[in-house]
């Protein structure tokens, strides 16, 4: 249930995003989420795509450095404490998050997290056990 | 495989006394023919003639590149320009440019130099050689040329450049042999695989790589992206070019070709002799030289003698690989740091060749260097905390190793220039 998500290294220099950004248009490839963390001299984009391999592939023939990693989507009612429950749940277990981050499905109802945790499957079981909806790949694209 | 197994192979002590034979001959020559060395020994009160030992050399003087400028062009030839065949220079990239020339038996002896070199190597008559130094008035490109056809393998002379047109003909004519400066077969690589090519798919069994220094990081990149075996050969346009130094194939240090060529390796502060097997400045004396015979040549490359003897059969004495050069030491916060000793850190950590770019600047008064090192996948992480533990191990590892502290800026991948010819990954700004 494990979801796979693409790394780019980027320095920050201007366009690079918009770079990237372009090169996955023009091959088709679907953005579903997406997040930026920087330092004042690179940044680190990471990405959910509608397919992987054919964006790691594009971006390298593109001189980008890529990486492939799993991360967890969990999927929550877009209401208050939505995100409190989950990260609950997390702290309760002794589990420690590596980086997060969100976005609001098209409906609106529902807001998804994207979740990079220390120990991936400890943090899968728990969050199945406490009844959290885990999202697959193909439903985060069909989303 | 030797291509004069006699003299290759031949017994320290007549090889000694050939040396002394040999050197002699030369001291007496440049002190008769070349006003530059006359003056020098007449000052020094130097007599060749007297000579009873290779020690006694140590009494001459340093021939140096200044030197070789100052007589620009013809002024330390010592034969009258009708009996010179072929004159080289080198680039001009680093001062003046300098000029070289050869009689007609120099251009046997340098083949025959650089046919041992080949052979050492690997390469037979059988063998298709794709020659990619440039062609022209860098020794690099004539010097192999003529070695290779002295050897008997078919020589492709494609010079340099136009990479793409280079492996469109190494497939077509099943090269089997390449030779240029490492960093452009790794260039090649790279092109290939932009190209498309599997190096699997082509000829290609050696490669003999030289002009720059190098490391065994990237021999094992080239060997294994290439499937070749490389070798480094060594030579430089005011000794001879290529041809006076190469690897055999237990690709453990280059013999020098001491029959024709005298080593000593000096402390370039000092310049008294190192211990042996210790790091020092190469200097070259041509034993047997007519056009251009040079005295105890300051190379400024780094070096260390390998006493030991090799399994291959060679009795000439062999040398590491370059470490670099004496001048192109950079004095950092007065500590003496050296680009090889960075690559190799960046090596170790990568597990693949780095592409590097040492930057010096001046800062409040203070010296600073930059190392920018492209992120390929093998350091690039998801997680900002492991990307930053990166650069504190790059850091702290470098800081341990040259002893003093670096700056590390981390780049995208290709993103810092590739080069055809020497690379020159050092950028210093401060202005003294």
């Amino acid at each position: 249930m494990l979801v796979e998500q693409i790394a780019v290294f980027l320095e920050n220099k201007s366009g690079r995003l918009a770079e990237i950004t372009a090169i996955l248009a023009e091959n088709a490839i679907n953005i579903r989420a997406l997040s930026v963390a920087d330092t004042a001299d690179f940044g680190i984009l990471r990405l959910i795509v509608d397919k992987v391999e054919e964006a790691k592939a594009v971006l390298r023939k593109n001189g980008f450095t890529v990486g492939k990693t799993e991360v967890l989507a969990v999927e929550v009612e877009d209401k208050t404490g939505g995100l409190a429950k989950v990260l609950k749940c997390i702290k309760d277990a002794g589990i420690n998050v590596e980086y997060m981050y969100a976005f609001v499905n098209k409906t609106g109802e529902n807001a998804v997290l994207i979740f990079r945790f220390e120990k991936m499957e400890e943090a899968l079981a728990t969050l199945q056990k406490e009844g959290f909806t885990i999202l697959s790949r193909e439903q985060i694209c069909s989303l | 495989m030797y291509w004069q197994k006699d003299q290759e192979c031949l017994p320290r002590p007549e090889l000694t006394s050939l040396q002394l034979e040999r050197l002699t001959n030369t001291l007496k020559r440049v002190g008769t023919n070349v006003p530059f060395y006359r003056n020098k020994f007449n000052e020094l009160k130097l007599h060749p003639e007297c000579i009873t030992s290779l020690e006694e050399l140590r009494s001459y003087p340093f021939t140096t590149k200044q030197d070789l400028r100052d007589n620009y062009p013809y002024g330390l030839f010592a034969v009258p320009l009708r009996d010179v065949v072929r004159v080289h220079s080198s680039s001009g990239t680093t001062g003046t440019a300098t000029v070289v020339g050869y009689s007609r038996n120099d251009i046997v002896t340098w083949s025959d130099m650089v046919a041992r070199i080949l052979c050492s190597a690997g390469v037979t008559p059988d063998d298709v050689i794709q020659i990619a130094f440039g062609y022209g008035l860098f020794t690099g490109g004539f010097g192999l040329h003529y070695g290779a056809e002295r050897l008997g393998a078919s020589v492709i002379p494609i010079s340099s450049g136009n990479t793409k047109r280079q492996i469109q003909i190494m497939q077509d004519f099943k090269t089997t042999a390449l030779v240029c400066t490492p960093s452009y077969a790794l260039k090649m690589a790279d092109v290939m695989m932009d190209m498309g090519v599997n190096p699997n798919g082509l000829s290609l069994r050696y490669g003999l790589f030289g002009a720059e220094p190098w490391s065994e990081g990237m021999r094992q990149e080239i060997n294994e992206r290439l499937g070749i075996q490389a070798t480094d050969n060594y030579g430089l346009s005011e000794v001879m070019g290529p041809g006076v130094a190469g690897e055999c194939q237990e690709c453990n240090g280059l013999h020098i070709n001491e029959d024709h060529f005298l080593v000593e390796v000096l402390n370039p502060d000092t310049l008294e002799p190192v211990a042996p097997g210790e790091v020092g400045e190469l200097v070259l004396t041509t034993l047997t030289k007519e056009a251009f015979p040079v005295i105890r040549y300051r190379t400024r490359d780094l070096t260390r003698l390998i006493p030991e003897p090799c399994p291959c059969g060679r009795t000439f004495v062999r040398m590491s690989r370059m470490l670099g050069r004496s001048d192109d030491m950079l004095i950092i916060k007065g500590v003496n740091v050296f680009p090889m000793q960075i690559e190799a850190v960046l090596f170790e950590i990568e597990g693949t060749e780095p592409h590097y770019r040492l930057i010096v600047e001046r800062e409040n008064n203070e010296d600073k260097l930059t190392v920018m090192v492209e992120v390929v996948e093998s350091i690039f992480f998801d997680e900002m905390k492991k990307q930053r533990a990166l650069v504190e191990t790059i850091k702290k590892r470098l800081a341990t190793e040259l002893g003093v502290g670096v700056e590390i800026k981390l780049v995208e991948e290709r993103s810092l220039e590739r080069f055809n010819g020497k690379a020159a990954r050092v950028i210093d700004k401060r202005q003294l």
